[in-house]
C-alpha cells in the first residue's frame, strides 16, 4: 500500500508537468536556444511537415504545412501535450527507420502515394518490425490526424491556422467583430 | 488566524450553490461561499475553440485546470486509467464563479410532469433504479418560476402543447430563428409535430441591468463578451455579495465536512488560495460541489461516526449517476443553411418526449448549435474519410451545409454507475479523487433509436439531400456537462441519501444542493430544474431559520 502511494506520488509528480509551458520531459529534448523548435529536432520537423500534409493536403487552399501545423505540434508538446512527447519522439523515429530500412529513403522523399499508403498502414495499426512497439502506429495516427485538424482549424493563437487560412477557406469572417472584440486590432 | 464563525457554509459557486447562498444571505444568515475556481471573464477564452468548455483539447478555459486535477475511470475489462480535465473520460463540467452557467448553451427547460414520476408512469424497469421524485412538478413550479425571473429566461411555451402548466409566462420574447431552424420549423409543422422556440437562459431583451444578445457564432462553451447570457455569476452571486452577509472565497477547495466527538457537523477543511489548511466553522453545511464533486466530498468525510462517508450508511452516496445520451441525426442540404446567426439552437419540439411506445421515456429534440470548424472535422457520414483530400474537400463544401437534430435522451437510472474515492489518486491537495465506474443502462440505446429515427425524418423533410443518425446511448459511462443523480433525494433513508428537502438523513445540519439531487435527469438539458431545487433547498432553510430552526 505504502509503495502504491509512492509510486503514485511520482506518477502525480510526472503527470503534474502536463500543461506547465516550457518543461520537457524526455532527457534529450533540451534544444538549443538557436533552433527554431521547441521540441522537435530538424528532422522530425521535416518528417512531421510532410506527416500533417498528408492528413490537410494542399489543393487550391494550402495545406497543413503552409498553415503552421508543425509549428502547432511543436508549441504543444511542451505545453498542454508534453505527455505527448515520448509518443512523438518514439513514433517518428519508427516511422524514419522503417522507410530507411523498406526505401532506402526517408519518409519525406517517397512518392504522395506511397506515403498515403504508409499512413493508412499506420492507421490501420499494421506496422509490423522491430521499430515498432504494440500499438504505437494507431497511437501516433491518432494523434497527427487530431493535432493536424486542431493546428489548421483552431485558433491562430496557438501557433497554426497561419492568417487565418481555414476560416477564409470556410468562408467565416475572422476575426469576428462584435461585443468586445470590437477593440481588437 | 481563525475564520469567524458564520451560520452557513455553502461548497461551490455553480447553479445550485449560487442560488442557495444568495436565498440565505437575503434572508440574513451570514455565508460562506466557496469556489474551488476563479473569475472567469470572457478573455479567459475569447473566441478560441481549442480551450472552450466544449472542445477543450488544450484545457478547459473555465476550470478545473490538468495541472492540478485528475480523475479516475474503470474500463470494461476492469483495468484503470488516470484521467485529466481536459479529456474526455474526466466528465468535467467547469469549476469558477457560476462554474457551467458562465459557458453554458443556457437552453432553459423545465422537466415535465411525468419526469417526477417516472416509475409510476413506466413501471420497474429491470436492473434499473428508476423511482419516482418525492415531490411532484406541481410542488416545485413555483421555484422554476422563480429560475426564470431572477435569473433571467427568453421563451415562449404557448406552442407547445407538451409544456408543463406555468403560472406565469416567461419574462422576456423567445429569440427568433436563424435559417436552418426557420427550414427546421415548417419541416416540423408539415410533418404535424410541434415546434416551438427553445427557452434561453439568454437575454433577448434588455433584463436584469444587462444587455440584450448580439447572437454570435461562439456561445456554448465560452462566456458572453456583452454579460447577456444569464448565469449565476452574474445574478445571484452579486445580489448575495451586496446583502454584505455573504462572503464568496476563491480559490478555495474544501477538503472535508468535519465532525466533533459528539459526530454533529461543525465546518468543513480547506485550502486556501495560498493553498495553506484551514478551517471554516458553520451552524449548517450545504454542498453544491456538482453531481461528481459533491458525492466525492461526502465520500471524503470519514470518521468514526461515519465510517464510509457522510450519508453513506445504506451506500448509496455516488450512486445513480447520470448525464445524458445525446442522440440524433444530421443532414446534408443543397445549399447553405448557415447564416451565422448565433448561436443556433433555437427550435424544439416535445413530441418525442414521453409516451413512445415500448420506451422509457423520450427526450427533446432540437437543432444544435453552431459546429465550430474544430468540432465539425468531426461530423462525418459513416464510410466518408477522416483525414486527406476529401475530408478537406467535405469540410469546405458543407461546412455551411449541414444540419443536425438532437436532444438528451433521458437515462434510464443504473446502480452501477457510480462515484468513488480512488484508493490511492490523489490530487495536487492530496485529497483523493473521483473515480468512477459502470455503465449506463442497456435499454438507452432503444429510446436513442427512436429519437434519431425521428431526427432523420425531421432533416429529410426540411430539405436534407443526405442523412445519416449519430446514435448515442452505448455501453459507457455517462455525467459529464450534465452531470446528476448521485446523492438521490428520497423519503425513504434506505433507498436515498437525502429528504425531499435535500437534508441529508439523519445529519441535521448538512444539506445537498446541486444536480446530485436528480432522481432522474429528464429529457431536457438540466440546468433550470438544478436552479430550481436550489431555490427550494434554500428557501427551505431560510423559511426554518426565520422561525427559529437551528437543525440542531
Ligand atoms: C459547455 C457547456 C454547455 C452547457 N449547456 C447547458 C444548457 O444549454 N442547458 C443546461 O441546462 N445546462 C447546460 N450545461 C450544464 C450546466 O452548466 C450544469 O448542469 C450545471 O452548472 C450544474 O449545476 P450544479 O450546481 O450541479 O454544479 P456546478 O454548476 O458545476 O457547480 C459546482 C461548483 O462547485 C465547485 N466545486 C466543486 N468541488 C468543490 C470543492 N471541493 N470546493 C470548492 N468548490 C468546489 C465547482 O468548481 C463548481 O463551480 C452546460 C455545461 C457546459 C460546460
Ligand atoms: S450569443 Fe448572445 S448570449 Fe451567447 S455569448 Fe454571444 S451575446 Fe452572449
Amino acid at each position: 500500500m505504502t509503495n502504491q502511494i509512492k509510486l503514485n506520488r511520482r506518477r502525480f509528480i510526472a503527470l503534474s508537468v502536463v500543461g506547465a509551458g516550457g518543461m520537457c520531459l524526455l532527457s534529450r529534448c533540451a534544444n538549443s536556444p538557436l533552433s527554431r523548435w521547441r521540441f522537435l529536432t530538424e528532422q522530425e520537423s521535416v518528417l512531421l511537415d510532410a506527416l500533417v500534409e498528408q492528413i490537410i493536403p494542399t489543393d487550391e487552399w494550402p495545406g497543413a504545412r503552409d498553415a503552421g501545423v508543425t509549428n502547432f505540434i511543436d508549441k504543444q508538446l511542451v505545453g498542454p501535450y508534453a505527455r505527448y512527447q515520448e509518443t512523438y519522439r518514439k513514433g517518428l523515429s519508427a516511422i524514419r527507420e522503417t522507410c530507411k530500412a523498406n526505401y532506402q529513403k526517408g519518409f519525406e522523399e517517397l512518392n504522395w502515394d506511397e506515403q498515403t499508403l504508409f499512413l493508412k498502414k499506420m492507421e490501420a495499426g499494421k506496422m509490423a518490425g522491430p521499430f515498432w512497439e504494440k500499438g504505437l502506429d494507431r497511437q501516433l495516427f491518432g494523434l497527427i490526424r487530431n493535432h493536424s485538424m486542431q493546428g489548421f482549424y483552431g485558433s491562430p493563437r496557438h501557433g497554426g491556422n497561419k492568417n487565418n487560412v481555414s476560416y477564409k477557406m470556410l468562408k467565416l469572417d475572422y476575426p469576428v467583430i462584435i461585443g468586445q472584440n470590437r477593440y481588437k486590432i | 488566524m481563525g475564520n469567524k464563525h458564520v451560520n452557513a457554509i455553502v461548497v461551490g459557486a455553480g447553479a445550485g450553490g449560487g442560488i442557495v447562498a444568495k436565498e440565505l444571505s437575503v434572508a440574513g444568515l451570514t455565508v460562506v461561499l466557496f469556489e474551488r475556481g476563479k473569475w472567469a471573464t470572457y478573455d479567459d477564452t475569447d473566441t478560441d475553440e481549442l480551450i472552450s468548455q466544449r472542445t477543450t483539447v488544450l484545457g478547459n478555459a473555465y476550470g478545473p485546470d490538468d495541472l492540478r486535477h485528475r480523475r479516475v475511470i474503470v474500463n470494461a475489462d476492469g483495468s484503470t486509467k488516470i484521467v485529466l480535465p481536459s479529456e474526455g473520460g474526466y466528465n468535467n463540467n467547469a469549476a469558477c464563479v457560476g462554474s457551467g452557467t458562465v459557458s453554458y448553451g443556457a437552453m432553459a427547460w423545465r422537466f415535465m410532469q411525468e419526469d417526477f414520476k417516472l416509475k409510476t408512469t413506466y413501471g420497474h424497469v429491470e436492473g434499473s433504479t428508476l423511482e419516482d421524485w418525492p415531490f411532484t412538478y406541481e410542488e416545485l413550479e413555483p421555484c422554476y418560476e422563480k429560475a426564470e425571473w431572477e435569473i433571467g429566461v427568453s421563451g415562449d411555451d404557448t406552442q407547445n402543447p407538451f409544456a408543463p402548466p406555468r403560472r406565469k409566462p416567461h419574462p422576456m420574447p423567445p429569440f427568433s430563428h436563424n435559417k436552418e431552424a426557420k427550414l427546421l420549423y415548417d419541416a416540423a409543422r408539415r410533418l404535424g409535430y410541434h415546434p416551438f422556440p427553445i427557452p434561453m437562459l439568454r437575454n433577448s431583451v434588455p433584463y436584469g441591468g444587462r444587455p440584450a444578445c448580439i447572437r454570435m457564432r461562439t456561445c456554448v462553451g465560452f462566456a458572453c463578451p456583452v454579460n447577456a447570457k444569464c448565469g449565476t455569476h452574474n445574478t445571484v452571486i452579486p445580489t448575495a455579495i451586496e446583502t454584505g452577509n455573504c462572503e464568496l472565497r476563491i480559490n478555495s477547495i474544501v477538503s472535508e465536512i468535519n465532525v466533533n466527538d459528539q459526530g454533529k457537523i461543525t465546518g468543513v477543511t480547506y485550502f486556501d488560495d495560498k493553498n495553506r489548511k484551514q478551517t471554516q466553522t458553520a451552524d449548517l453545511v450545504i454542498v453544491s460541489a456538482s453531481a461528481t464533486e459533491t458525492a466525492r466530498l461526502l465520500l471524503n468525510s470519514k470518521s468514526r461516526f461515519f465510517p464510509n462517508g457522510i450519508g453513506n450508511e445504506n451506500d448509496w452516496v455516488g450512486r445513480n449517476l447520470q448525464g445524458h445520451a445525446y442522440t440524433g441525426a444530421r443532414g446534408i442540404f443543397e445549399e447553405d443553411i448557415y447564416d451565422d446567426l448565433g448561436p443556433g439552437a433555437s427550435v424544439a419540439i416535445c413530441d418525442f418526449s414521453h409516451h413512445n411506445p415500448g420506451i422509457m421515456g423520450g427526450g427533446m429534440l432540437c437543432n444544435e448549435f453552431i459546429r465550430m470548424p474544430y468540432l465539425f472535422t468531426g461530423v462525418r457520414p459513416p464510410g466518408e474519410p477522416s483525414w486527406g483530400k476529401r475530408h478537406k474537400e467535405f469540410q469546405r463544401i458543407n461546412f455551411k451545409r449541414v444540419g443536425q437534430v438532437q436532444g438528451p435522451y433521458q437515462e434510464i437510472p443504473s446502480f452501477n454507475a457510480r462515484v468513488e474515492v480512488d484508493p490511492v489518486v490523489k490530487d495536487f491537495w492530496g485529497i483523493p479523487v473521483v473515480r468512477l465506474s459502470g455503465f449506463r443502462h442497456e435499454k438507452d440505446i432503444e429510446g436513442c433509436k427512436l429519437m434519431s429515427e425521428k431526427a432523420e425524418l425531421w432533416l429529410k423533410e426540411a430539405g436534407a439531400v443526405y442523412t445519416w443518425q449519430n446514435v448515442g446511448g452505448g455501453k459507457g459511462l455517462s455525467g459529464g456537462q450534465h452531470q446528476a443523480g448521485t446523492c438521490r433525494m428520497g423519503n425513504d433513508p434506505k433507498t436515498s441519501v437525502t429528504d425531499k428537502y435535500g437534508r441529508v438523513h439523519a445529519v441535521p445540519n448538512l444539506f445537498v444542493a446541486d444536480g446530485s439531487l436528480h432522481v432522474s435527469n429528464g429529457g431536457f438539458n438540466p440546468a433550470l430544474t438544478i436552479m430550481a431545487l436550489g431555490y427550494r433547498v434554500g428557501g427551505y432553510i431560510a423559511s426554518e431559520w426565520t422561525k427559529g430552526n437551528r437543525f440542531k
